[in-house]
């Protein structure tokens, strides 16, 4: 198993959740975020008072998948979420020890 | 008949045109006059638009602009000034404004209508034309609502950083050192019919004695108006009596309350323009009530009034994102409304004189010189005018009330000098010369600079000795919606 963690444009979530339906994946967490990388901020003026505003509003999706799907669920979050312009996002992989399902108690690869 | 007439009348204005072709008899000592039912509807209309102004108008255009923290304090003091004042205009305010106020006329009122003393439902207060009356009552509460909202004005200067206990003690001094004496010097005087009751007696009058005891009685009426208004300057709609004059106590507010803390450093972009626009756009609407509604009767010449204020801040609106544009690139909503209050100050004095193609062009100047003041020189002297009290309403207000000495010239589409004296019981046009109206106007300007400033540095100098007037820094911090109200204004 592991953590899929992708920042993305806000507007593309929707997108980002349909590829990834697509796929057969269920499920995702997704919470607003602020943060920058190499987009850095952008200035905000308000009757001549500018602002230089540094966290820009991301989308941060946080989805555990099988370590076979893994792969393609990259590939479709990359292709959903990429405009090609720079503030596209970056996704995270990284390993999950175990799952659990409260409702049945089902673990790992059967409670995804 | 003088007992059952009001003789608190005010503003020399040009709104009888339509009507002053017909003589008015002098009206027969036992028969007070009737006032007509669409003058007193169409007046009851304008004053609740000018309290829609203020709450939630000027409320939502505060609050949009303050940080969340703050968003109720700033509806708070708004809607408590108005209750405030609105209390006090009736205990003491009408009479310091409208009533002679023997020695000291020229400046202020005394308090024979005080407590509404001989005020009832049949007295009446006179209008610009002969022989046309409104019901005292309605004049009383149209006048409130402009002292409601003039105090209130002040507080975007001093946003976010007074204690809620300073401001109520501050707007009851204000109130009445400074916004009912102004009042008074700029809008008190006799009316047409005793204006012209007197200069009509000079007419008849035989030579002699009784000539010159009647050109005494005429200039004792001339006199008996507050000093501005002898002065001839021309204030429609208050100009100077509300915006100059909020202004200006509002620069001097920001300047003793010092800057917000995190002023510069922080960013304190304002939470909410959508309640802002919503705020600006109720304020237009309430402005017809503001300056159609100082025509005091609803005659052919409100019209006039109407289309000046609609296209003055239209063009104010686009003038100043044309500048913006050109200056940092995109056009603002903000700066839309704030070019939108920016043209609607500018036009509130010179609505009832100028021409409507004057009136565009007023509105085109004054947001180009207004946003100098909020993006530039603001920044560049570091005071923290929260939300531009000084920049909008007291620079506007200075552009509107000379540019009305300029665009009241008949020769540039204005109305000319309103004259009552020349021919008795007839509203006509005075010779206009530049000069002279341009001095007036800018003595008035001066007069209510002077004034509010001065009389405002003290006034806030005393509150803050009284009660103090900001919080402790960490309260500041934690936003006044929380510290003087305990309460937030969203909970999600």
């Amino acid at each position: 198993m592991k953590l899929i963690t992708a920042i993305i444009k806000p507007f593309k979530l929707e997108e980002v959740r349909a590829a990834l339906t697509d796929l057969g994946l269920q499920g995702m967490t997704v919470t607003e975020v602020k943060g920058y990388g190499r987009q850095k901020g952008h200035t905000e003026i308000y009757r001549g008072a500018e602002y230089a505003v540094s966290f820009l509003p991301k989308v941060k999706i946080e989805a555990v998948v099988p370590t076979a799907q893994v792969a393609k669920a990259v590939e479709a979050i990359t292709a959903a979420a990429r405009t090609g312009q720079i503030g596209d996002g970056k996704i995270f992989v990284s390993g999950i020890e175990s799952t659990v399902r409260i409702r049945t108690g089902e673990t790992d690869d059967e409670a995804l | 008949m003088q007992s059952r007439l009001s003789p608190c009348v005010r503003r020399c204005a040009g709104g009888a045109l339509a009507l002053a072709l017909f003589a008015v008899p002098a009206l027969a000592a036992d028969a007070p006059p009737v006032p007509n039912k669409g003058d007193t509807a169409f007046m009851i209309i304008c004053t609740v638009l000018v309290l829609l102004m203020t709450v939630p108008g000027l409320a939502l255009f505060y609050g949009g602009l303050v940080r969340t923290k703050n968003m109720l304090s700033m509806c708070m003091q708004v809607f408590s000034t108005l209750c405030l004042v609105s209390l006090l205009w009736i205990l003491y305010g009408y009479s310091m404004a409208f009533t002679n106020g023997g020695a000291l006329n020229d400046f202020v009122g005394g308090f024979s209508k005080a407590f509404l003393t001989g005020v009832d439902s049949t007295t009446v207060a006179a209008t610009f034309s002969n022989g046309v009356y409104i019901p005292e009552y309605v004049y009383i509460v149209f006048q409130m609502t402009f002292a409601c909202i003039t105090p209130a004005l002040i507080l975007g200067a001093v946003a976010e950083r007074m204690k809620f206990s300073a401001v109520m003690l501050f707007m009851a001094l204000w109130a009445t050192c400074i916004y009912f004496p102004v009042a008074h010097m700029v809008w008190y005087w006799g009316g047409p019919d005793i204006f012209g009751n007197a200069a009509k007696a000079v007419a008849d009058a035989v030579e002699g004695e009784a000539k010159i005891a009647a050109q005494a009685a005429l200039d004792g009426v001339l006199m008996d108006a507050g000093k501005i208004f002898q002065w001839g300057a021309l204030d429609f709609a208050g100009g100077t009596v509300v915006h100059i004059n909020a202004g200006i106590a509002g620069l001097v507010g920001c300047l003793l309350l010092g800057r917000r803390v995190g002023h510069g450093k922080e960013a304190m972009a304002p939470h909410s323009l959508t309640m802002c626009m919503i705020g600006a756009a109720l304020l237009w609407v309430g402005w017809f009530g503001f300056n159609v509604g100082s025509n005091l009767e609803a005659n052919a010449f409100a019209g006039q009034v109407m289309i000046n204020t609609f296209v003055a801040t239209a063009a104010a609106a686009l003038s100043w994102i044309t500048v913006e544009w050109l200056a940092k690139g995109k056009p603002s909503l903000l700066g839309l409304v704030s070019g939108v209050v920016a043209g609607l100050v500018a036009i509130t004095p010179a609505c009832g004189f100028a021409g409507v193609m004057g009136s565009i062009v007023l509105g085109l100047a004054v947001s180009v010189v207004c946003y100098i003041f909020c993006s530039g020189v603001k920044n560049t002297l570091g005071y923290d005018d929260s939300l531009d009290v000084f920049g909008i309403h007291c620079i506007g207000g200075i552009i509107g009330a000379l540019a009305t000495g300029i665009l009241v010239n008949p020769d540039l589409g204005g109305t000319g000098i309103p004259d009552y004296i020349s021919k008795p019981g007839e509203l006509t046009v005075a010779a206009y010369d530049l000069t002279i109206a341009f001095m007036a106007q800018a003595k008035a300007v001066g007069l209510v600079l002077l004034w509010s400033g001065v009389g405002s540095l003290i006034l806030f100098k005393l509150v803050d000795l009284l009660v103090g007037l900001r919080p402790i820094e960490d309260k500041e911090r934690e936003g006044l919606d929380i510290t003087d109200h305990g309460e937030r204004a969203y909970n999600y």
